[in-house]
């Protein structure tokens, strides 16, 4: 085990790197999206009780977790855990708050490259006189890694790799030296750009419409949001909704809270900072991403769009289009402070998520801060270049969904039991407490003993059986049938009903309906299908000139499964497959660095 | 935008920014604990 060498330059400082890690692009994509796709002001409610019922516990006690685990040379959470209790296991569990951070920063530098690479674009005026349908376009054209929008080869690849190299040279220069400088800056310009785009969001109005648009109005955005429903409390659905979109805006579950925490001393406090940190985040999430994406969308493009088409991808293919309605300069200076503000809101995240195996490769085999960071950065790329490559063939999302969801809720839920009821709440509610800058409310003792682990574990429950549709109401009076998107839908590949096999000498078709379209772009054929009545667009193919033959001709009608071309295919459910025994492989090859980190203690006599 | 809606979010918004900011001027005025603390610009030799 290390000594403490490594420490945080000011108490403001950590804050900032605390929030920064909390802040990122789910505070101005995920919350409103969720907010609107939840029911608009029914959300926000729910959202409230789920942040003081298991938000600020969760922050104390990873905080807590963490400085515990800093007195004894732990800034890594296996041997936190491990030093919380007698029973072996529980290290690799903590495997968990490294292996979560490495996957989950595989992809998130790239996401990051996206923002960076689309300020670029936003200075360049790359986006100037583009339709919405090509900006739409442009972002297509620039996740798949054989085109190039700038002239660059492999750009995406290029960006992504700037973007990591960065990420790792801020990390080579230790906490105070780079990761507390970053959110110095980072922070408080997020918040001055956030602003600026929110006073836009705030008095658009209806200056935006074009004409015949009766819903293009940005207050009736802020109405649909903010407008209370009472009724949708009832709804299960708008409670886990509330309760997942809390989790994921804090970075609890991660490993990195704890990591950061560790360098607190012990009679430093922790529960003013973890309040303060929390409810900046809480700032960022309710007051500026509340105000800028959904508004400024509805004012534009009207409400009735939004509400069919809120998602991530707004950010990318949406919001370009609507600045350029700005002019020349305030579109530039829009499109700067909008992706500027997102890089930010990702790079103070990505950081945090070096810090965890840092911290376990100084304490355990003794590396330098530099050779920890590199070494970061090169598992990253080796996990992250085929999320890069292979990001169309859904690698990407597969990441998203076991590294950044399911291990997030599976770590939250075995920490928070660990904590309450192994190391024992009274022992927890002490370290909560010690040190402490503010009198921490005795109503939150039975509250992380009782409430706290069990919304957590509805919140698990409710993610392996989620019933089809997410209809509660129905599965609880009509049975229950899972739906595709629960982990067990997702581990039996439930979703996948055509193209099942790894590789085949055909390529069924996942819709039925009328071919529209036949056409090429970026070197492909695409084959578009939509409605057989009125023609809606139900999904697009792409298929190779060179290896690839079309079965169908524009105006033929599909069915389910049939053949829509012939040739050489390798299935997506192969790249799925892959991305998961990628993913296996990481946490493995953790478990057996904590595995010979126990045995390295033993022979040193660190054990008892 | 209706009036529910309207306090909604003005409640909601100005209640968060109020917490936000008693919280983090709470931290600014608390002194610091003596030494040996967590943070090191503070300390008189750099660690």
């Amino acid at each position: 085990m290390s000594n403490q060498t490594d420490s945080w330059g000011t108490r403001v400082g950590l804050i900032l790197a605390m929030a920064g890690n909390a802040v990122g692009l789910g505070n101005f994509l995920r919350f409103p999206v969720q907010a609107v796709q939840n029911g608009g002001g029914a959300f926000i409610i729910p959202y409230l009780v789920c942040f003081l019922l298991m938000g600020i516990p969760l922050l104390w006690i990873e905080w807590s977790v963490g400085r515990f685990g800093g007195r004894f040379g732990n800034h890594s959470t296996p041997f936190i855990l491990d030093k919380m209790t007698h029973r072996k296991f529980w290290k690799y569990f903590g495997v968990f708050g490294i292996f979560t951070n490495i996957a989950v920063a595989a992809y998130y530098c790239y996401i990051e490259s996206w923002t960076l690479s689309y300020v670029y674009h936003s200075l360049m005026q790359t986006f100037s006189g583009m339709s919405q349908t090509g900006i739409a376009d442009f972002f297509n054209g620039y996740t798949d890694v054989e085109h190039s929008t700038t002239g660059i080869p492999y750009e995406a690849v290029v960006f992504y790799l700037i973007c990591l190299f960065l990420n790792t040279w801020i990390l080579s220069k230790g906490l105070s030296g780079g990761v507390e400088k970053v959110a110095k800056i980072g922070m408080p310009l997020l918040i001055a750009f956030g602003f600026i785009l929110a006073l836009r969001g705030w008095t658009l109005g209806d200056s935006g419409a074009t004409a015949g648009c009766t819903d293009c109005n940005s207050f009736l955005g802020l109405d649909f949001l903010w407008r209370p429903e009472f009724t949708s409390l009832a709804d299960p659905k708008v409670w886990l909704a509330a309760a997942g979109q809390i989790f994921f805006t804090l970075s609890v579950g991660m490993g990195t809270i704890q990591c950061y925490a560790a360098y607190v001393r012990k009679n430093d406090d922790i529960a003013l900072n973890a309040m303060s940190a929390g409810w900046m985040n809480g700032f960022v999430e309710i007051v500026l991403g509340a105000s800028i994406v959904i508004p400024i969308a509805v004012g534009y493009l009207g409400l009735d769009w939004v509400k069919e088409n809120a998602g991530f991808a707004m950010a990318f293919q949406t919001m370009p289009y609507l600045f350029q309605k700005w002019g020349a300069f305030f579109g530039t200076m829009a499109g700067f402070m909008w992706f500027g503000l997102l890089f930010f809101a990702g790079i103070t995240s990505s950081l945090a998520m070096g810090t965890p195996w840092m911290g376990f490769m100084k304490d355990e085999f003794g590396w330098n801060i530099k050779k920890g960071a590199w070494s970061f950065g090169l598992l990253v790329l080796i996990m992250g270049l085929p999320t890069v490559l292979f990001y169309q063939e859904g690698v990407f999302d597969e990441y998203d969904y076991w590294a950044g969801t399911v291990s997030l809720v599976v770590f939250a839920l075995a920490e928070t039991i660990l904590f309450s009821w192994i190391f024992g709440i009274d022992r927890g509610w002490e370290e909560i407490n010690m040190g402490a800058d503010m009198k921490v409310p005795s109503i939150y003792k039975p509250i992380i003993k009782y409430v706290t682990p069990l919304l957590l574990l509805l919140v698990f429950l409710a993610a392996l059986f989620t019933p089809k549709d997410n209809n509660w109401k129905r599965a609880f009076s009509d049975g229950w049938e899972l739906d595709k998107s629960s982990i067990i839908g997702n581990i039996t590949h439930q979703g996948i009903e055509v193209n099942k096999d790894y590789f085949a000498d055909f390529f069924e078709s996942g819709v039925a309906g009328k071919v529209n379209r036949i056409y090429e772009e970026r070197n492909k054929v695409k084959m578009e299908i939509g409605d057989a009545t009125t023609g809606a667009k139900l999904a697009t193919y792409e298929f190779s000139p060179l290896k690839h033959a079309l079965q169908f001709r524009e105006g033929d009608l599909v069915r389910k499964a049939d053949h829509l071309a012939t040739g050489s295919f390798i299935n997506k459910v192969f790249y799925t497959d892959m991305a998961r025994l990628y993913l296996i492989a990481l946490f493995a090859f953790i478990a057996y660095m904590v595995h010979k980190a126990t045995k390295k203690r033993a022979l040193e006599g660190h054990l008892a | 935008m209706s009036t529910g809606a309207f306090l909604m979010m003005v409640a909601v918004q100005l209640a968060t920014t109020i917490i936000t900011g008693f919280f983090f001027w709470k931290v600014l005025k608390t002194p610091p604990r003596p030494e040996p603390d967590s943070y090191s610009e503070n300390d008189e030799d750099p660690r």
